[in-house]
Formats: C-alpha cells, structure tokens, sequence
C-alpha cells in the first residue's frame, strides 16, 4: 500500500505545484485587483460605477467554469492568443477581483464617515486618506471574509483542469482511472484538507495581527 | 480678525439651518456658541471647517475667503487656497474621530509629515512637546482604545494643535466627560487662547463656559439672538430664551 501511494506522489505533487501556481497568483494579483474594483465601484462618477456593476454581476452571476472556457476559447476568436496558463489565471483574477471587489466595498461603506472628516480637516489628500487611514482599517474589518475567498479558491484551482491543466485533482482522477482505485482520490483529498488547513492557520495568524486595535 | 462670518445662511433640504449668521472671532479670544439643540451650532463649526458647504454668505480665514457670493453663486475658496485654511482652523470633533489602527503618536504626526512637510524627527518633537503640556506623554504609544474620554479628548486637541492653527474649534468638548475631567479640560482650552490663536467653542456646559469664555453667542433656530462679552451676558438674563436655555 505504502509502496503504491510513493508511486503516486510524483504526479501528485506535480499536480500540488500546478495548483498552488494558480491558487498564489491569482490571490496576489486580484486582491490589488479587487481594491481598484471597489473603488471604482464607489465612484461619483456614475458610469464607471455602472460598468463596475456589470462587471461584478457577470463574474458573481455566472459560474466560473463558464467564464474559464469563454476567455479559452472566446480570445483566440478576437485574435488573443496566449499560453493556456495566461489564459486560465486571467480568468481567475478577473473573477475572484470581482468577488474581493464587493468585500472591499462593504469594508470602505461601514468607515465611519468622521474618519474622512478628521482626515480632511487635517488637510490629507483624497489618496493619502484612502491609503493610510481608510484602507488599513478596511482590512482589519474585510479579513474573515476574504479567509473564506481562500479557502474556496484552493478548491476551485481545479477547474483549471478544463483548459488541460494538470493540476492535482486531475493527477488524482488519472491515476484513479488507471488503477481503477479510489486511493489516489483519497490522496488527493488529504493534500486539499491539508493545504486549506495551513491557509486558515496563516489566516489566523494575520487577524491576530490586526488585532492590536479594537 | 482671523475669523470673519459675514450673512452666512445653509439648507438642508429646504430646511433653513443657518439665517444670516455675523461675527467675528479675534486671536486671544475664546467664543463661545451657545444655544438650545437644533440651534445650527454644529453646521456653523461645520461650514468654518470647510465640512458643509455654505448656501450664502462668506467667511474669511485670516485673510483668505473660504467662501464668497459672486453672481447670486456661493464660491468655495480654491483648493491652493483651501489647503491654507485647513492649516489655520483645527477642529476637534465631538466623539473625536481618531485614527483607531494609529498610536497617539502616529495620530498626531501624520499630518504634520504629510500636510507640512516636517521631517519625522520634527514632527515627533512637536507632537512630544502637546503631550507634555497636555499631561499625556507616557500615552504616545497608546492606541485609541486604549485611552479614557479625557484623554481621547486630550490626543484630539493635540492633533489638531499639531499643525499651529490660529483657529482651534471644539465641539461640546466636555460632553462626555464626566464632571471631573471637564474642569481639567477647561483649564486647557484656557491656556490655549494666545496671541497667536483664538477659539470657538460650543457647550451645552455653562459652568465651562462662564469659565473659559470671552465673548458668547447665543443662538436659536439658525439665527444669533444674542452676541455679548461673558460678564454683559450673564448680566442680562431678561431675556426669556436665555433664561429657560440657562436652566435647562
Ligand atoms: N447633514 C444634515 N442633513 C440634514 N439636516 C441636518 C444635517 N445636519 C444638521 N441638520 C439639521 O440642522 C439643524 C441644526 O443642526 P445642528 O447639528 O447644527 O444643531 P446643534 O445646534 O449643533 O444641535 P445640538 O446642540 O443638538 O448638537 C437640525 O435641525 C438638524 O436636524
Ligand atoms: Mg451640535
């Protein structure tokens, strides 16, 4: 037994780098994303809040798995061809933007509207207040929230397997079909549980954090 | 003058706020506004302080217009310009409104920094000379959780000090402080009035105020009913409204 699961992990752990690959690059890039979503969500000025508003409905409104074989094969058609990873993270970050985007949002709605005000009266620009007083308290409030984002994107990495991704579900379900054994599923699972485990500890970790202030 | 309010009139939604509103505030001076609730006091602190745009009417910041008529049109002053004003006039804001994520210390320099351009150190010194005069030195590294009312109060004026303003505005700064802090907090504003900065001050508190005052205004219904020295005022209670405010 022991023996047939070390035969495993090669393609397992491939797949476990193909996974994490997604998973870090799209955290990195749509959570700056999903700021400048909010923002512009909350613009005064109202087409841009509008077209934020699609926006956000679309990538929350359809299912991800949709939007990953619509920007495969729907760029090629206007003449975009990139590699399949480009392809697949773009689809990614432009969805879980749009999902950080809405948290963000309700995080910058419930700052008390003095905050804005000592800032100005201070004489703090727009942007200095935004980005040292107002987004540093969003996050505090905003981080349970975008735990459980994480928490779903780990598991949601294996739709990359729709482009032909080898990630580690896929390099689970192929060796399951192949030994027509539920052993490399269960090994799987193990490393999912695993990884979700220590995303939620460093979660912890970071809110302990942030609790320096009430 | 370093505060001049000439006919200032504010709606709210078609509600009159602030009718015809005339004073002046002059440095060394300690004004304080006084009134029944509703009255407009905050708006007008507000309106000052460049948070609430006036309707009609100017107010002159030591010399630069923060608002004027020109063509049946109320004008703001200019960012350039506004940004002076908003060093001269300091406001310190009724439940505070300090930075919670910042230190005392981090609150009171990161304008100062940023606004004024001092450098770190500078800023740091400034701010550690308020907290001394302020008794609250060994609170620089608190958070704002962490501080009672008065002392909260306390960081709030010296943030608002941290830039040198020749107008320093609060907003019943002893309301929610109890009895014994209010007289600590009186003896400051007190002090602070010089030749350089004169102060307003709004209090439903008229032991503070017969304190601290040089000069009151009364008002009711967005209008001044009253304007006088503190000794004509509490001399002249023959006025019906003043004496049921008064009581109250
Ligand atoms: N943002 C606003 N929108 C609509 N109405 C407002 C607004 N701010 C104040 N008002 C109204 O303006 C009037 C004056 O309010 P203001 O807060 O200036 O009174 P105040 O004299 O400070 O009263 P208090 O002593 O209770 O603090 C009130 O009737 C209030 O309801
Ligand atoms: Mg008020």
């Amino acid at each position: 037994m022991l023996a047939y699961i070390y035969t495993l992990l090669p393609s397992i752990f491939d797949g476990l780098l193909m996974t994490l690959k997604v998973f870090f690059v799209t955290l990195i890039l749509s959570i700056p994303l999903g700021v400048l979503v909010s923002i512009f969500r909350l613009s005064k000025i109202k087409v841009l809040a509008k077209i934020t508003e699609l926006y956000i409905w679309v990538m929350r409104g359809s299912p991800l798995m949709l939007q990953i074989v619509f920007i495969f094969f729907g760029l090629p058609i206007v003449g975009i061809t990139l590699d399949r990873f480009t392809t697949v993270i773009i689809a990614f970050i432009l969805n879980y933007a749009a999902y950080f985007g809405e948290i963000f949002r309700g995080g910058i709605e419930s700052i008390d509207k003095g905050q804005y005000e000592a800032a100005k009266v201070l004489g703090l620009s727009p942007y200095r207040t935004f980005i040292r007083i107002i987004l540093p308290q969003v996050f505090k409030i905003v981080l349970p929230s975008i735990g459980n984002e994480v928490i779903t994107l780990v598991k949601d990495t294996s739709l990359v397997y729709i482009v032909g991704l080898g990630e580690l579900l896929r390099a689970g379900k192929i060796a399951s079909n192949r030994d027509a054994s539920l052993v490399p599923l269960a090994l799987v699972a193990v490393v999912y549980l695993l990884l979700t485990a220590i995303f939620t500890m460093v979660f912890n970790k970071v809110e302990k954090r942030f609790s320096y202030y009430e | 003058m370093i505060l001049k309010v000439n006919n200032l009139n504010k709606s709210f939604g078609g509600k009159r706020v602030l009718k015809d509103i005339s004073f002046g505030l002059k440095t060394g001076e300690i004004l304080a506004i006084i009134g029944p609730s509703g009255a407009g006091k905050t708006t007008l602190l507000r309106c000052i302080n460049g948070l609430e745009k006036a309707d009609k009417g100017t107010i002159v910041i030591d010399n630069i217009y923060l608002c004027k008529d020109q063509n049946n049109k109320n004008i703001p002053a200019k960012s350039k310009e506004m940004k002076k004003i908003r060093q001269k006039v300091g406001m310190v804001f009724q439940n505070y409104n300090l930075f919670p994520h910042m230190t005392v210390m981090e609150n009171l320099i990161e304008a100062p920094i940023n606004v004024l351009g001092l450098s770190k150190e500078e800023a740091l010194n400034r701010a550690y000379d308020l907290l001394k005069n302020l008794g609250m030195e060994d609170k620089k590294d608190a958070y704002p959780f962490q501080l009672s009312g008065g002392q909260k109060q306390r960081v709030a004026i010296a943030r608002a000090l941290c830039l040198n303003p020749k107008i320093l505005s609060l907003d019943e700064p002893t309301s929610a402080l109890d009895p014994e802090l209010r007289e600590g907090i009186a003896s400051i504003i007190k002090k602070l009035a010089d030749k350089d900065m004169g102060i307003l001050i709004i209090s439903h508190d008229m032991e503070i105020v017969k304190r601290v005052a040089t000069r009151i205004i009364f008002m009711a219904e967005g209008r001044i009913i009253k304007e006088a020295t503190k000794e004509d005022f509490f001399n002249s209670f023959e006025d019906g409204r003043l004496k049921s405010f008064m009581v109250s």
